[in-house]
């Protein structure tokens, strides 16, 4: 005996809050997508090839050093013996802190140099020379 | 005269919206750039920690403002310091490599010259001050 199905199940997925869903996927790549906060001096970076990733973006603070000898953080100018100030205050808020040296490849050692001295005297002693990976 | 209003419905077409909504979402995703931070990693030693070495078992590599490499006395080719690094610690396995550059040589022989030693697996590098 066959048995008659009394009422007829909506079998369509609801689409109505379909928008809702997508604005909400939107914001939230809206919210976690962060623009360039400093935009740094022109440069070009050196070529390496054992390079290492950094870990965690918000550890991580750069000096950003021209061929021209300029020394910027956060897209104020220093002279290099400014770079300890800027760097200890840093250094104490964030003990986990990573300093990334952007320097041009055309850079003096001498410049470099003065900023490793600055860096040991501020106690930021993690140090990445950013650079590009090499092909060959 | 007042013309009569034939205009009843005030509705906005809501169909078409997820459509937009996911343009929006593709158009974030692609151009959503996680460039990730790379580089050679150095740990500075510490303030006034300074060590004595036993002097042999220290090599100095010069890098003088032409780009020309120094390897403990012995002028090296840049590509060709890594080879001779890996010898070098074979023979003596605490091997500390002190990495002298000159005033006005560029800081990509100095970047080579790091990356050729990180390619020698040499861990202990020294990097001396300058003047």
């Amino acid at each position: 005996m066959k048995v008659k199905r009394k009422t007829q199940i909506d079998s369509e997925i609801p689409t109505a809050s379909m928008p809702d869903i997508i604005f909400m996927l939107l914001i939230f790549f809206m919210v976690t997508t962060v623009l360039r906060e400093y935009s740094g001096l022109p440069i070009s970076l050196p070529k390496a090839k054992r390079i290492e990733k950094l870990k965690s973006k918000r550890h991580t603070s750069h000096i950003w050093v021209s061929k021209e000898g300029l020394i910027s953080i956060e897209d104020k100018l220093y002279a290099s013996d400014g770079v300890r100030h800027a760097m200890y205050e840093k250094r104490v808020a964030d003990p986990q802190l990573v300093i990334s040296l952007k320097a041009d490849e055309r850079a003096k050692m001498g410049l470099v140099s003065d900023i490793h001295t600055e860096l040991r005297k501020a106690d930021a002693l993690k140090l990445n020379y950013s650079s590009k990976t090499a092909v060959d | 005269m007042k013309g009569k209003r034939r205009f009843k419905g005030g509705d906005i077409p809501t169909s078409s919206m997820a459509d937009i909504a996911f343009l929006l979402l593709i158009f974030f995703l692609v151009t959503t750039t996680i460039d990730m931070d790379k580089g050679l990693g150095m740990v500075l030693p510490a303030e006034g920690e300074e060590i004595e070495i036993n002097k042999k078992n220290i090599l100095n590599c010069l890098i003088n403002s032409t780009g020309n490499v120094l390897l403990g006395g012995e002028g090296v080719e840049i590509r060709n310091l890594s080879k001779t690094v890996r010898q070098k610690l074979v023979e003596n396995d605490k091997l500390v490599i002190s990495v002298k550059a000159h005033k006005a040589s560029s800081y990509r022989d100095y970047i080579a010259v790091i990356d050729q030693l990180k390619r020698a697996n040499a861990t202990r590098i020294s990097i001396a001050e300058s003047n």
